[in-house]
């Protein structure tokens, strides 16, 4: 009998440490927190982004980069207070609005990440800096 | 390169000194992390934004109460930018007792945190004055330029919690401006013109911000020119209060955290001038101005000195300008409590509320919840003429200070 297929695992960068395992949501575009989402809801609220419409709260959120207002962070924070935030942040390189936001609300966040070939994942673990599929059980969690 | 922390900043992030603390450091390091930092610097002076409650909402104060309630303390000489009002008179400035409710907990919970309330955009001119190459953390864009150009300490442009964080902390990242081969000019701008008044300054910051708009970003501006005073012996029009508002300016317009001035600014010496060339003409300064005024003066109904706050010096001024005169448009007059103070003390605040103009203490026209309250502001300064038109939809006319206060007094 073969051996289970090892599960696919990358390492990133730790800007906020943390755990989280949930179903993923790609965007190849920047998001901008504040303004761009809305912090009651989670729902992407930015015209014309290729997420318009689809909430983030509870996803493990991929994409390149932040942009817009410094009070993004605060959005962060507020959507954590509202139940709503992403369970994680992936991303290419972060900036300083989604780190600040994430360190203050506590929500896990990694980059220096391949997120197009995360992106083809529909649900990951996050663990530290370590990023990985569900389809088998890591050895590291076992027992 | 990774960031090394000290045995004292390791027992920060362990929690040892509370999670406030704790929270303070773990942002320090993400900054640090993201901008590769070797390490973290002592600072000595800390100057925090967001702190109007119309611009930090429920959120930014729920996160402020949790770092109060989290044991966070002030471990350095920290300040703290306008708030959303005046804290003591705010009624005479039609705040509604909702907000005022809101901002005096904002306020709180920095005071509970060993922050100084003293609430101004120019802690230089109250007590928080650093000296020449010190390293601090300071928000407020013009603040930051002013420290980083005219004193020549050295700070990035914090975002609110990263300000608090280095004041729970007395620490911040070593990148950025504070290392000096990212302090290094890049162009030479030659102003032609001689500046005058402080308006010559104000549309400066603007002129500048349209020479620079099509630049790579982060470029350090070294001006020459523009400075001989009007007559053999007369003083430089480089005044403080020019040079205030010139900051303002040009970090609102060309988002400069620093820039060398030959001759005038600290820095300036210790570097020759770059061969790429701007010039900004006498053209370009009237065009600046033209630009930041779209009102007529029969539309102002809204009068505002004191953006960046006013110095004991302006105060002065609109007192003897004021004396025995009457305003009959809506007149804020904004500076920091400890020059009001002062003003009081004169006589001078006697003088200017007998016109009827107000003093807005602790807080300015930039973020005081106005939006919708007046149509057209006049003011002395290019920074409030933009946020009067993108923040609150208010028309503009830019004028100098004795303008200004000669137009309030003419009726509507």
């Amino acid at each position: 009998m073969n051996p289970p297929a090892p599960s696919l695992e990358w390492h990133g960068r730790v800007i906020a440490p943390g755990c989280a395992e949930a179903e993923t949501l790609f965007t190849t575009q920047r998001i901008s927190f504040f303004g761009g989402v809305d912090p009651e809801t989670g729902v992407i609220v930015e015209r014309g982004h290729e997420l318009y419409g689809q909430s983030l709260a509870g996803k493990i959120l991929i994409f390149p980069t932040g942009k817009g207002s410094t009070v993004g962070s605060y959005t962060l924070y507020r959507l954590k207070y509202s139940g709503k935030a992403p369970a994680a942040i992936l991303n290419l390189e972060c900036e300083p609005i989604t780190a600040v936001g994430c360190i203050i609300a506590a929500i896990p966040c990694l980059d220096h990440l391949p997120i197009a070939d995360l992106a083809s994942h529909p649900r990951l673990r996050v663990d530290g800096a370590r990023v990985e599929t569900q389809y088998f059980a890591s050895p590291h969690h076992i027992g | 390169m990774t960031l090394q922390l000290t045995p004292y900043e390791q027992s920060l992030l362990a929690g040892d000194q509370g999670r406030a603390a704790q929270k303070a450091l773990q942002i320090l390091v993400a900054l640090g992390t993201i901008y590769n930092a070797e390490r973290l610097l002592p600072v000595a002076s800390v100057q925090i934004a967001g702190v109007s409650y119309d611009n930090l909402g429920e959120a930014g104060l729920q996160w402020l109460s949790e770092m109060a309630d989290g044991g966070g303390q002030a471990q350095t000489l920290a300040t703290l930018n306008p708030a959303g009002m005046d804290i003591q008179n705010w009624p005479a400035l039609g705040i509604s007792p909702a907000f005022a409710a809101n901002q005096q907990r904002v306020i709180d919970a920095f005071t509970r945190m060993g922050v100084v309330a003293a609430c101004t955009c120019t802690p230089y001119l109250i007590g928080n004055l650093p000296r020449y190459g010190e390293h601090i953390a300071w928000a407020e864009s013009s603040a930051v330029c002013y420290a980083n150009s005219v004193i020549g300490a050295r700070t990035n442009r914090e975002g609110g919690p990263s300000a608090l964080a280095a004041a729970l902390t007395a620490r911040t990242p070593a990148y950025g401006l504070h290392l000096e081969p990212n302090r290094r000019p890049s162009v030479t701008i030659v102003i032609e013109p001689s500046l005058g008044s402080a308006l010559d300054f104000t549309a400066l910051g603007k002129a500048i911000g349209q020479k620079l708009e099509s630049a790579a970003p982060g470029l350090i501006p070294y001006l020459r020119g523009g400075l001989d005073p009007a007559e053999a012996g007369a003083a430089s029009p480089a005044s403080l209060e020019a040079l205030k508002s010139f900051c303002a300016s040009v970090a609102t317009y060309a988002g400069l955290p620093l820039f060398h001035w030959e001759g005038l600014t600290p820095e300036a010496a210790l570097y020759a001038p770059p061969a790429d060339v701007l010039r900004v003409t006498a053209d370009d300064l009237r065009l600046a101005r033209a630009a930041l005024s779209d009102a007529r003066p029969d539309e102002i109904d809204f009068v505002s000195l004191g953006c960046p706050h006013l110095s004991i010096q302006e105060i002065a001024r609109a007192a003897q300008l004021l004396r025995g005169k009457r305003v009959r448009k809506e007149f804020w007059l904004t500076t920091a409590r400890p020059t009001k103070h002062i003003a009081d003390q004169m006589g001078y605040t006697a003088i200017i509320e007998a016109s009827g103009a107000k003093f807005a203490v602790d807080t300015c026209c930039v973020v005081a919840p106005i939006q919708g309250r007046f149509a057209a502001l006049a003011t002395d300064s290019a920074k409030a003429c933009y946020y009067a038109s993108s923040k609150n939809k208010f028309k503009t006319l830019l004028l100098t200070f004795d303008e200004v206060i000669q137009l309030a007094q003419e009726t509507p």
